[in-house]
């Protein structure tokens, strides 16, 4: 077991080592906004989606957020674009359901100006001369504040009521998050924020922001295949999130194929110990070869192949150990031939519970 | 109109990429796609290939994986093109590689642009440091301003060897939209041209009384919204910044048009990456409708880390069938008891393996290739060319060249 990344995170997780593992196993028994980022094309909609149907079993309500106007969520439930509007979009084992949220800044800005300033007139003022497209398109950086502002928002919420201890209005929030490469600036941007505003009210919401984003209510686990440039980005960013103080969660190595061939026999083949004679005799008995033939071009290949497969597991089993030697919790995901779908959602969601994270 | 050749309808056209990378029109290549296709590498290979025909490349690259960086020779983030030794001398050309820094390259226009204390104020706003280094977005601005260097550097007029580059690399920053480097400008435009900015500077062009007298309905509510959001102290430092600015914006605006005019020209070519699964392949298909929608000149597709064997005859199917006569005839063996020597069932065993391996493969490879094809039947005017996937990752001089064969041998 590695050490418990919360450690590492200074005014974060303030709970014991037995608190951390839980009762039921869980990696983060506290985490209530799981952040899924990884380098492009490792995965990262697709698992956070599964962690969201994961966490939603057993009767949770988990709201699943999109910030980069993909419609990534959209394709992979087979459904239609998202609205900017929370809406159900799964019904998952024991009455649990998830339900889905695109992000657009333009929205969150006015649905901001209108929830936090009562802005009627000069709202539409604001509209007219451009500061509302220049706060979400031209003005770098805005973008990100409000997509984390929005994130927060729905962490925060309480399910409508009366008294301060009403329940939260999410079990749990995951938000499909920018990739690596721009993890840390997206999720540091209110810190950045508070460098320039200092006082009134853009610093006092920065600071709830950060607040949150440093608890241990917030975890940010990174997808990553087992090929040298996305775990090289993954180190890269834990190094930035910890540098920035942003809470590490684990380690999601995705898309790990079946071991095809014992590892035995590829020994045996790739050493020549049984020859090539043997390999012949057996696609002849398989009628892949014909008896009077002499087959060697297709046993060549095959070695060949073999040998390939053999150079890709030992890098990878490089690579697995250097995402290990990060400490962080690895959780594996297989690759699915068929790529996903509803039942393969299920599948990943079975594997991210088995291993702690849901 | 009957299809030409033993081509299949759906085949692709062939990308020939050295034919482009020789043509002496071709002065700039952009390459774009989502993240994770592999354009870092294939920018760095099509530079390494072009320079060894002859041509004088100079290769921007953005965030390039650090082991790549250092296979170019760009141990540091300098954002200055360095030489790459030992690439193209033989053939005539030569290569020059850099890293983009965005926070310097936004340093040089500012002082490009503005008087030195006007610079000096601008470094000093507490905005600037922020929005030069940390934002997100400011890479797009940046990428099209040095792109526009460099090329303004390659086309100078010279003739005695002053004139460094014939041929511009571009490799595109990795945005939540790939095509964001072409849209900022165009944003940014809107945005000098809009309403907004003459809001937000009137209060420092207090001077111009008739033009405040117009607007200042306007100016009072908006920017009296904006210190109830931002606070005071807060909307005084974005006036002054964006005052300071001001000039620096105007210089900017009219390079960033001058570029963007530049990349619909005739000596540019658009590569789109791609690798043979659907997601890439569908933002694959996005970027080719934008370029073409914006007129952009595009060369093709490259499809990248594409699945081959050298036993395409033995079909996953047929793989499959034999895996399945192999294990059958062994459990058979047990059974009956005719007890094969040790050797008869491991060497099946294996074959098996073998066969097993070859049909994960295979299956692969078909569906790889029924990704490809169908993108071809939708974009039957895009050439392809498709470069085989490799066991490990290129990371030195050594396996950009071979990217480059593969490129230069158009399927």
């Amino acid at each position: 077991m590695p050490p418990a990344p919360a450690a590492a995170v200074p005014g974060g997780d303030q709970r014991t080592a037995d608190e951390r593992a839980g009762e039921d196993g869980l990696l983060f028994p506290a985490t209530r906004l799981h952040v899924v980022t990884g380098k492009g094309g490792t995965g990262k909609t697709t698992t956070a989606a599964a962690l969201a149907v994961a966490l939603s079993r057993g009767g949770r309500r988990v709201l699943l957020c999109e910030v980069e106007d993909r419609q990534g969520i959209a394709r992979l439930f087979g459904i239609p674009p998202l609205p900017y509007e929370e809406r159900t979009i799964a019904a998952t084992a024991g009455g649990g359901e998830v339900l889905a949220l695109a992000v657009e800044p333009r929205a969150a800005l006015l649905e901001y100006l209108t929830l936090f300033y009562k802005l009627g007139r000069a709202g539409r003022a604001l509209d007219k001369v451009g500061a509302i497209d220049f706060a979400t398109t031209v003005a770098p950086g805005v973008r990100d504040v409000l997509l984390t502002g929005k994130v927060y928002e729905a962490v925060r919420r309480r399910r409508p009521g009366r008294g301060a201890e009403r329940p939260p209005a999410y079990d749990a929030v995951v938000l499909d998050a920018p990739p690596t490469g721009r993890i840390g600036r997206f999720l540091n941007v209110n810190s950045e924020v508070s460098g320039i505003a200092r006082v009134g009210p853009v610093a006092s919401q920065a600071e709830s922001v950060m607040r949150v984003l440093r608890s241990a209510e917030t975890r940010v686990h990174l997808v990553t295949l087992l090929e040298e440039m996305p775990v090289q980005e993954t180190l890269d960013a834990v190094a930035e999130l910890e540098a920035v103080g942003l809470p590490v969660g684990a380690v999601v190595v995705d898309q790990i194929r079946g071991d095809t061939l014992p590892v035995q026999l590829l020994d045996d083949a790739l050493s020549g110990r049984v020859p090539a004679s043997a390999v012949r005799e057996g696609l002849v008995e398989a009628r892949v070869v014909r008896p009077d033939a002499s087959g060697a071009s297709v046993v060549e290949g095959l070695l060949a192949e073999a040998g390939e497969h053999d150079e890709r597991l030992a890098l990878q089993e490089r690579e697995h150990e250097t995402l290990a030697a990060t400490g962080r919790p690895l959780v594996e995901l297989p690759l699915l031939p068929g790529g996903v779908d509803h039942r393969g959602l299920e599948v990943l969601a079975d594997r991210l519970t088995a291993q702690g994270l849901a | 109109m009957s299809a030409g050749g033993d081509r299949a309808p759906d085949d692709a056209e062939p990308l020939p990429v050295d034919a482009l990378l020789d043509d002496r029109q071709t002065s700039i290549l952009v390459c774009c796609g989502s993240g994770g296709v592999g354009k870092t590498t294939t920018a760095a290979a099509l530079a390494v290939r072009a320079a060894e025909r002859g041509r004088r490349v100079v290769v921007l690259t953005i965030d390039p994986a650090r082991r790549l960086a250092q296979s170019l020779g760009l141990a540091e983030l300098d954002n200055t093109p360095r030489r790459v030794e030992g690439v193209g001398a033989e053939a005539g050309g030569s290569l020059d590689a850099m890293m983009l820094d965005m926070k310097r390259t936004f340093d040089d226009v500012v002082e490009a642009h503005a008087s030195p204390e006007r610079a000096r104020a601008i470094f000093e706003n507490p905005f600037y440091e922020v929005m030069s280094s940390s934002f997100s977005g400011t890479s797009e601005y940046m990428a099209m301003e040095k792109l526009g260097q460099l090329r303004a550097r390659a086309s100078a007029p010279g003739g005695d060897g002053s004139e460094p580059w014939d041929l511009v690399v571009v490799d595109t920053p990795p945005s939540r939209s790939a095509l964001d480097f072409l849209d900022a400008p165009r944003r940014l435009s809107s945005f000098l041209d809009g309403r907004l900015i003459r809001v937000l500077l009137a209060p420092a062009r207090a001077g111009g009384r008739a033009y405040a007298r117009v607007v200042s309905g306007a100016v009072s509510s908006v920017t009296g919204a904006m210190a109830r959001i931002l606070g005071a102290q807060f909307l005084d430092d974005l006036q002054a910044f964006v005052a300071g600015l001001d000039a620096v914006f105007g210089g900017f605006r009219e390079r960033a048009e001058t570029t963007y005019a530049m990349l619909s020209g005739p000596g540019t070519a658009f590569l789109v990456v791609a690798t043979p699964d659907e997601d890439a392949l569908r933002e694959a298909a996005y970027f080719v409708q934008r370029l073409s929608a914006e007129r952009m000149p595009l060369a093709g597709l490259v499809l990248n880390r594409v699945q081959t064997t050298s036993l395409p005859r033995l079909s996953a199917e047929r793989s499959w069938a034999a895996v399945v006569h192999l294990e059958d005839r062994a459990e058979d063996d047990e059974e009956d008891g005719t007890a094969p020597e040790a050797l008869a069932r491991g060497e099946h065993a294996l074959t098996a393996g073998l066969l097993r391996l070859h049909a994960a493969r295979m299956l692969r490879l078909e569906r790889e290739q029924e990704l490809a094809a169908r993108f071809s039947r939708d974009h039957p005017e895009v050439p392809v060319v498709q470069v085989p996937a490799r066991p490990r990752d290129v990371h030195d001089l050594a396996g950009l060249r071979a990217v480059g064969e593969d490129l230069g041998r158009a399927r």
